[in-house]
């Protein structure tokens, strides 16, 4: 029988290309955006930022920083599952899943959100489910909330183009 | 609720946009205001940039400008009495901004209903027959009522 990967090499791996897909991006850094990783399932997480606030009085969230919000999560979410297959079959290392061009992150064609409460002042989440996803075009359906994952506080859904393989080119 | 000349929606909209502390992060600027109707504009960030390979602006901050942008021409309609909020907004990316360049995106009220603002905007960097994004939305609308002065 073939002895399974030590841990700590697999979660390296894991959170190495996660954290490579994140951290490339200014503007996710920029909206404080990060990601809750467990096994394949991705959480992401907007902190809570005066900065974020759209209206001052309420106090609400953006729906612009909302819509970033989601936008973010599902661009993640799909990049992160083309990247899943050939590093976990074939254990590709980051570098070589760079080069391949796995941890490109994809365009967005078209994007529209549903805002159904107003953002309150505290940290939002975010899970993206990947509904199609073919070798050129793909959609993401994303939902957000804040307390309770059952009150979503909005959601979205995208077109997105994928990016070529350098196998492709 | 009083019905505001459009000199008074402008200057209510200007205090509006200058207090919003997201608008202020992005540095997104008041170009103009007419009836129904706003322009506003970003300028390029190297914190906003989305794709690191080319250096192109985030789609979601241009989702910003755009959302902020057609609540700003609802509150602009001349017989809007509330607050306005949005309820749905789409955004289409038609090509990506040019690196460094400031994006521009002008934004109209095509209908109102007694409860429902249609929007539509369209955001380029430069040059308006060469759009970047255009967006469709509905937004929240409370109207006047006749008589009410």
């Amino acid at each position: 029988m073939k002895r399974p990967e030590p841990l700590l090499a697999l979660k390296e791996r894991r959170d190495g290309a996660l954290k490579v897909l994140v951290e490339s991006v200014p503007y996710i850094q920029f909206m404080g955006v990060c990601f809750d990783r467990r096994g394949d399932e991705l959480t992401a997480v907007m902190a809570y930022d005066q900065k974020i606030i759209g209206n001052p009085v309420l106090p609400a969230i953006h729906g612009g920083a909302t819509a970033s919000f989601l936008e973010i999560a599902a661009l993640i979410e799909l990049a992160w599952q083309r990247a899943w297959g050939p590093l976990e079959e074939k254990k590709t290392d980051i570098t070589a899943a760079q080069a391949a061009g796995y941890l490109r992150l994809p365009k967005t064609i078209d994007f529209t959100v549903d805002y159904l409460r107003s953002g309150l002042p505290r940290d939002c989440y975010a899970r993206a489910r990947v509904n199609r996803s073919g070798r050129r075009y793909a959609s993401v359906h994303v939902e957000a909330w804040q307390d309770n994952r059952s009150k979503l506080y909005a959601q979205g859904t995208g077109h997105f183009l994928m990016p070529k393989l350098i196998v492709d080119e | 609720m009083i019905k505001l000349s459009q000199k008074q929606r402008e200057k209510v909209a200007e205090q509006f946009i200058e207090a919003l502390p997201f608008c202020a992060s992005l540095n997104i600027k008041l170009e103009s205001m007419d009836v129904s109707r706003a322009v506003m504009s970003m300028p390029y960030n190297k914190r906003i940039v989305g794709d690191p390979e080319t250096g192109v602006v985030h789609g979601g901050a241009v989702s910003a400008l755009m959302d902020t942008c057609c609540g700003l021409a609802v509150s602009l309609h001349p017989d809007s009495a509330k607050p306005t909020a949005t309820i749905d907004l789409r955004i289409e990316y038609m090509r990506p901004a040019k690196v460094g360049e400031r994006i521009f995106t002008e934004a109209h009220v095509y209908n109102a209903t007694r409860t429902v603002a249609f929007v539509r905007a369209v955001a380029h960097d430069g040059d308006e027959k060469k759009p970047v994004a255009s967006a469709t939305g509905a937004f929240t609308f409370s109207r006047l009522k006749e008589g009410v002065l």
